[in-house]
């Protein structure tokens, strides 16, 4: 007996693969979540041919948004060739026949886990970010219905206690990715495991920031221009990754966020975390016309936001 | 002597800080609690006692607004509440007013504190949930009512799980007071502490009375702490007050049958 | 000027365990002016104490009134609301008892100096009339800072009496202070009732030894033991003023 014979017989999925109940039930989600920024909205999370926690929230939306003349570009980890991009972009591609791109200035859709490009996105682009984790609370409130009214009043006293206690034991801000923010001043939201690097990028953007956890049945977004601003004290503030100091190997590039790779001579060599940028800075060495973006932070490490970031160097927190 | 208070000329024209009448609180068959009235002038402290199961803690959870009453009205005498029943503000706002105006000491630490968060943390706990985004602020605020509540000061940043039980009763006590609340509930602040830091927490509760002039609430079945802490007695037994009135009164003289009975099974 | 009028007092002790009436006193009247000392007399059990008692509202009387004239108005003792009570026992009426009641981890100074702080007088104010009080009953300055729980039953008085009349009272109820003190302390105590009472603070005393403070007494009042037959007590109570 062959494997042919046991198999049922080869059928086409819907567009997009997900039936077409599927992609309203997500649009609709997207709409209120759109409506209400930093809200968390439960939907239905599909059967999808890959493993919840590798990416299934962000490729449902994805799903629901592509039409045939969207550019789609998949990052991981800030590489459009790990093979999980790689996967994620031919399945998308396969079932909605977007074009594809590694081009973040291209790209009309941009499916990321745990980076934004560092080329700033512009109006009409959608950024899907993958969720592992959408409450914020879950590490102060580790009961959920609790966790919900206090999203509900409001009161999230508890985030600031946190950081009160990380000042008083490490003197510092010890929060990593996933740094929390206050969305249009009344969700706070986890803005996925992205680094505090990027985590500006979200306040006043011109794109729109959809995020979804596929195993947590919950996507939230960010419109364009809303305000998202990292919790922090009036006195004590939010910083991002320092990258001073740190050259990218294969471009020359500096202030961006650097993928550190250890050497066996125990020293480190650093390349710059986006594969996308890290390539077109690389055919402009080769003397290749190429269009680069503006950044979101310039070539001293300044976020083109003046005034937002409100502490680059370190603070002597006095207790 | 509740029926001497109209009738009587009154000198003190102050108005009762903190008031509730008809408290009624039943649990499925069991009326725990069956029309109780508190009345807290500002600066008194004001005793319940009565054994196990008579209410008294029922009515510190209800002052506390962390129940939902079957019944009663509960007023602070504020300028914002002014005329507001407590009972019948929604769930927003009654956490507002436990927040500002309302502290508590439970017997049991853990239920008043995080035991993994540092003492301090305790109390900036209370400012933060008011609104203060200001570490500095928030520092110097913990910092002034540990001391206060005559918390050792090198101690501040440790966790309360570390500590004695004396010292976890003046980290809650701490936190009770760092926002200068209006009413300060003590559920049997000092049961199960030795006797000599007993007496310290004792004399701390006396100093704080006489300075912060807010109106407390003590609920404890040890008539010693009672005589030591508080200005008037309410007794209660089986969900009901049986008698109240100035505490040696009480103690020395007392009228009701129960109240004898309990006076001399104590002393 | 009239600081007390006692009208048919009477003090009964139900005691409900036993299903008993117990009579203290009965029908007890005077009338007190400011700056008068009125010795309260009679055999042992015969209710001194208990009227004390009842005047400063640790007991509460049976019947009768006792009105008393504070600087807010006139008020039934025997009546008033119990905040009132509270507010009158802070600022007017002082009680000095036999015994002094010791609060753990608390020192003299600070015990003698407390009542002062309730009337909110500042710290330093009040710590310097503190050891004021102290020397003048002659407690030794080296224990002022000790706990008097461990104090003897003479130094605990002094303590006391300090901590009775510290602040400043329109009525003193005096309920034998002398009794552990020694002859100096008495003297002191004397000298400080003289001054007061100079002043205008109206007091009434029970003393086991009335020669103590002979020189104070103005009116002596005679309680008769209840259901003697006598109805009227202290109706004619005896003027013993030069």
């Amino acid at each position: 007996m062959k494997l042919a014979e046991l198999a049922a017989p080869r059928q086409d999925y819907s567009y997009g693969f997900l039936d077409a109940f599927a992609k309203r039930e997500l649009r609709r989600r997207m709409l209120k979540a759109i409506a209400i920024p930093g809200y968390q909205v439960t939907y239905a999370s599909r059967e999808l041919p890959i493993a919840r926690g590798w990416g299934t929230g962000g490729l449902q939306v994805t799903l629901s948004l592509a039409g045939p003349d969207d550019v789609l570009k998949v990052i991981d980890q800030g590489a459009d060739d790990s093979v999980n991009a790689a996967n994620l972009r031919r399945f998308i591609a396969r079932m909605t026949g977007v074009a594809t791109t590694t081009d973040a200035c291209r790209a009309t859709i941009i499916q990321s886990r745990h980076r934004v490009p560092e080329e700033r996105l512009r109006e009409r682009q959608a950024l899907v970010l993958q969720v592992p984790d959408p409450e914020p609370l879950r590490h102060v409130e580790p009961n959920m219905s609790r966790a919900r009214e206090m999203h509900a009043d409001a009161d999230y006293a508890l985030m600031w206690l946190s950081l009160y206690e990380q000042l008083v034991r490490f003197k510092q801000f010890i929060g990593g990715a996933s740094y929390p923010v206050m969305v249009h001043q009344r969700y706070l939201m986890s803005p996925s495991p992205i680094p505090r690097w990027d985590t500006p990028t979200l306040h006043q953007a011109p794109h729109l920031t959809l995020l979804s956890a596929g195993r947590e049945k919950r996507l939230y977004a960010v419109p364009p221009y809303t305000d998202v601003y990292p919790i922090e004290f009036a006195d004590v503030h939010f910083r991002v990754e320092s990258q001073a100091d740190r050259v990218c190997a294969n471009t020359g590039a500096a202030h961006k966020y650097m993928d550190e790779v250890p050497q066996p001579d125990g020293t480190s060599l650093f390349r710059l975390s986006d594969t996308g940028y890290a390539e077109k800075l690389i055919k402009r060495l080769r003397g290749e016309t190429v269009k680069i973006g503006p950044t979101y932070y310039d070539s001293n490490g300044e976020f083109y936001k003046p005034g937002y970031l409100k502490s680059r160097d370190g603070q002597d927190i006095e207790l | 002597m509740a029926a001497t208070m109209f009738d009587a000329p009154r000198l003190v024209i102050t108005r009762p800080l903190l008031q509730a009448r008809g408290l009624v609180k039943r649990y499925g068959r069991l009326t725990a609690v069956d029309g109780v009235d508190v009345t807290v002038y500002p600066g008194e402290m004001l005793g319940i006692v009565g054994e196990s199961g008579s209410g008294k803690s029922t009515v510190l959870r209800l002052l506390n607004l962390e129940e939902a009453t079957d019944g009663g009205e509960y007023y602070l005498d504020l300028p914002e509440y002014d005329g507001v029943n407590l009972f019948d503000l929604d769930r927003y706002h009654r956490r507002e007013v436990r927040i500002n105006q309302i502290g508590i000491v439970y017997q049991n630490p853990h239920l008043g504190l995080r035991m993994r968060t540092t003492s301090s943390g305790n109390v900036a706990e209370r400012l933060i949930m008011a609104g203060e985004r200001t570490f500095a602020t928030l520092r110097r605020t913990a910092r002034e009512s540990l001391a206060v509540s005559e918390f050792p000061l090198d101690r501040m940043d440790d966790l309360p799980i570390r500590l004695s039980g004396g010292m976890q009763q003046r980290v809650q006590l701490a936190k009770a007071i760092a926002l200068k609340p209006a009413a300060l509930l003590l559920d049997e602040p000092t049961t199960g502490l030795d006797v000599s830091v007993q007496a310290l927490v004792l004399d701390t509760l006396i100093r704080l009375r006489r300075e912060l002039r807010i109106a407390t609430v003590i609920v404890s079945h040890d008539l010693g702490v009672i005589r030591t802490l508080a200005d008037r007695v309410m007794v209660m037994r089986r969900g009901c007050v049986v008698e109240q009135g100035l505490t040696d009164q009480v103690l020395d003289d007392p009228q009701h049958p129960y109240t004898q009975q309990l006076v001399h099974a104590k002393l | 000027m009239t600081i007390l009028h006692v009208h048919e007092l009477s003090k009964r002790f139900h005691i409900h365990q036993i299903e008993r009436e117990v009579a203290a006193f009965d029908w007890v009247s005077f009338t007190l002016h400011a700056g008068e000392f009125l010795l309260v007399r009679g055999p042992n059990g015969v209710g001194k104490s208990t009227l004390l008692r009842c005047l400063y509202r640790a007991y509460v009387p049976s019947a009768g009134q006792a009105m008393f004239t504070s600087t807010a108005g006139a008020i039934d003792l025997a009546r008033a609301a119990d905040v009132d009570i509270m507010w009158l026992r802070r600022s007017e009426i002082g009680n000095v008892s036999q015994f002094l009641r010791p609060r753990p981890r608390v020192s003299a100074l600070d015990l003698v100096a407390e009542p002062l702080l309730l009337l909110g007088h500042d710290w330093e104010t009040a710590q310097r009339e503190a050891r004021e009080w102290l020397a003048a009953f002659g407690l030794k300055p080296e224990i002022w800072s000790a706990y008097p729980a461990t104090f003897s039953g003479g130094e605990q008085q002094k303590v006391n009496l300090a901590r009775a009349l510290i602040a400043p009272r329109r009525l003193l109820l005096l309920d034998e202070p002398t009794a552990s003190l020694d002859a100096e302390a008495r003297a002191a105590l004397v000298e400080r009732l003289g001054q007061l009472k100079a002043r205008g603070v109206a007091m009434i005393g029970v003393f086991h030894h009335p020669e103590d403070v002979r020189g104070l007494i103005d009116n002596e009042l005679y309680l008769a033991p209840p259901d003697s037959g006598s109805r009227r007590n202290g109706e004619e109570y005896a003027n013993v003023a030069e």
